[in-house]
């Protein structure tokens, strides 16, 4: 399972958490996952061409992608901080 | 049956529902809803006004459509909002829906939606999916009378979907580069309708598209006549002629025929009102002058008079936006319009005089009315 953030405007999808765990070997997949999850999601992070939305990050721990091939491992935290968005990295949270 | 309203608002922050009483003279304000979000369009069906549609995006993430069929009172997300085909040759994306129509009276539950970058989409379960049309989203000509790139600073739209109320096979577009495109056939085979309207921003001024029609509206009295609020001018066309008219040219010189929408009485055909902005220079798009006013034709663009009674006489620097402006249906026919300064204004004498109902709000997108 992958770990994702969940930034605070897409919380709205998924009941407020801003920690969940989707399952894939791909950003895309984990995307995918958690669309089953969170009906809708997915098309607000990544278009219908599967391009990040142009305002929208993925990081994948400390390393940002832009691309949904990226693949992921288990244990991986993915990040989905929008630019405005106060989204922590349990990584990088304070002790 | 009463002559209260609802006004749905959309708001580049959220939306609200402005409700009145039978003599429209109260007004409750209700909202936000769904603060924060791009609200371009917002309407009701006439068909069964309990549905009611939303087009939603925000500044971060991709857009969708918000659904509620019990009138407002709870929403969800469309299942599949409005999307180019992957693998798109012009590698097309929707960034936002900006116009939703309700489909032909006869088809229950079909909406059509217009997007930026420009594209056609229509829904048959009540907006809950969305499929492209490839009649137009694929045409041959897509590249040039609608290419993703181009149109304003707001980004290059489809701007209106206008359904023939006597035949669902029969729509008009209004598009921010390939000005009005025609359908007989709902949507397989298109053609530009801009005959003689002017493209000051184009080496040729008249040419076959180009041009960007801001609004359009059928007569509700003879959906033979058409009226447009171009980039360039006001104009009508009476068909089946397929050369429009610069009625603008009876405006007052001062002022200009500049604007964002027109207005058609729903019972005489005659009639017609604009929101005139200040297109000189660098276009500023605000009351010319700093003094709103509605204008009004009763001859069908023949002759403009000035109706500004209870608008700012002076420093009110309104801009009214595509969306903005509309009315109730009602006798005296009741007459809105919204700001993007955030004020709400209405007239309930046709045009007479005008009163503000609403203010404070984030800058307006849209302004339907509807029966409450």
């Amino acid at each position: 399972m992958v770990r994702v953030l969940i930034p605070s405007q897409l919380s709205s999808y998924t009941a407020g958490a801003t920690r969940v765990e989707a399952a894939g070997a791909s950003v895309d997949a984990v995307l995918r996952d958690l669309d089953r999850q969170f009906p809708g999601l997915r098309f607000r992070v990544v278009d219908e061409q599967d391009r990040v939305r142009k305002h929208m990050r993925l990081f994948v721990g400390q390393d940002e992608t832009r691309s949904v091939a990226r693949p992921l491992a288990e244990g991986d935290e993915l990040l989905i901080p929008g630019r405005s968005a106060a989204v922590r990295s349990s990584a990088r949270a304070p002790p | 049956m009463t002559d209260a309203v609802q006004l749905l608002v959309g708001t580049r922050k959220g939306a609200w529902i402005l409700k009145s009483d039978a003599a429209r003279q109260a007004w409750r304000v209700q909202g936000p809803m769904f603060l924060g979000q791009i609200i371009n369009h917002f309407r009701a069906d006439p068909r069964d006004p309990k549905v009611m549609l939303m087009a939603a995006s925000t500044g971060h993430l991709g857009p969708t459509i918000l659904r509620s069929t019990d009138g407002g009172g709870t929403w969800t997300e469309a299942k599949a909002p409005p999307a180019f085909p992957k693998g798109d040759k012009l590698g097309r994306a929707v960034n936002h829906s900006f116009w939703l129509e309700p489909g032909h009276a006869s088809e229950p539950g079909v909406w059509w939606a217009g997007t930026s970058p420009p594209g056609l989409f229509r829904s048959a379960d009540g907006g809950d999916s969305w499929e492209s049309i490839a009649g137009l989203n694929e045409h041959p000509m897509v590249a040039q009378w609608l290419p993703p790139d181009g149109g304003t600073p707001d980004g290059s739209i489809l701007n209106q979907v206008v359904v023939d109320p006597r035949d669902a096979r029969h729509m008009y577009l209004a598009t921010c580069s390939a000005g009005v495109l025609e359908t007989h056939d709902q949507g397989q085979t298109w053609a530009p309708l801009n005959k003689n309207v002017r493209c000051d921003f184009l080496p040729d001024p008249y040419p076959e598209f180009g041009q960007d029609s801001h609004y359009i509206a059928l007569a509700p009295s003879n959906p033979d006549r058409l009226w447009q609020q171009n980039h360039c001018g006001i104009y009508r066309l009476d068909r089946p002629g397929d050369t429009w008219a610069r009625i603008g040219e009876a405006m007052p010189r001062e002022i200009g025929d500049i604007g964002f929408t027109i207005v058609p009485h729903p019972k005489c055909a005659e009639t017609a009102y604009v929101f005139p902005m200040d297109g000189t220079e660098v276009w500023p798009r605000v009351s010319p002058g700093g003094r709103p006013a509605v204008y009004r034709t009763t001859d069908a663009g023949q002759s403009w008079t000035r109706q500004d009674r209870g608008f700012p006489a002076e420093q009110g620097w309104f801009t009214v936006k595509r969306q903005a402006m509309c009315g109730d249906g009602h006798d005296p026919f009741g007459l809105y319009l919204g700001t993007t300064g955030g004020e709400i204004w209405m007239s309930g004498d046709e045009g007479e005089s005008f009163r503000q109902i609403a203010a404070h709000l984030p800058e307006i997108y849209s302004v339907v009315a509807a029966p409450l």
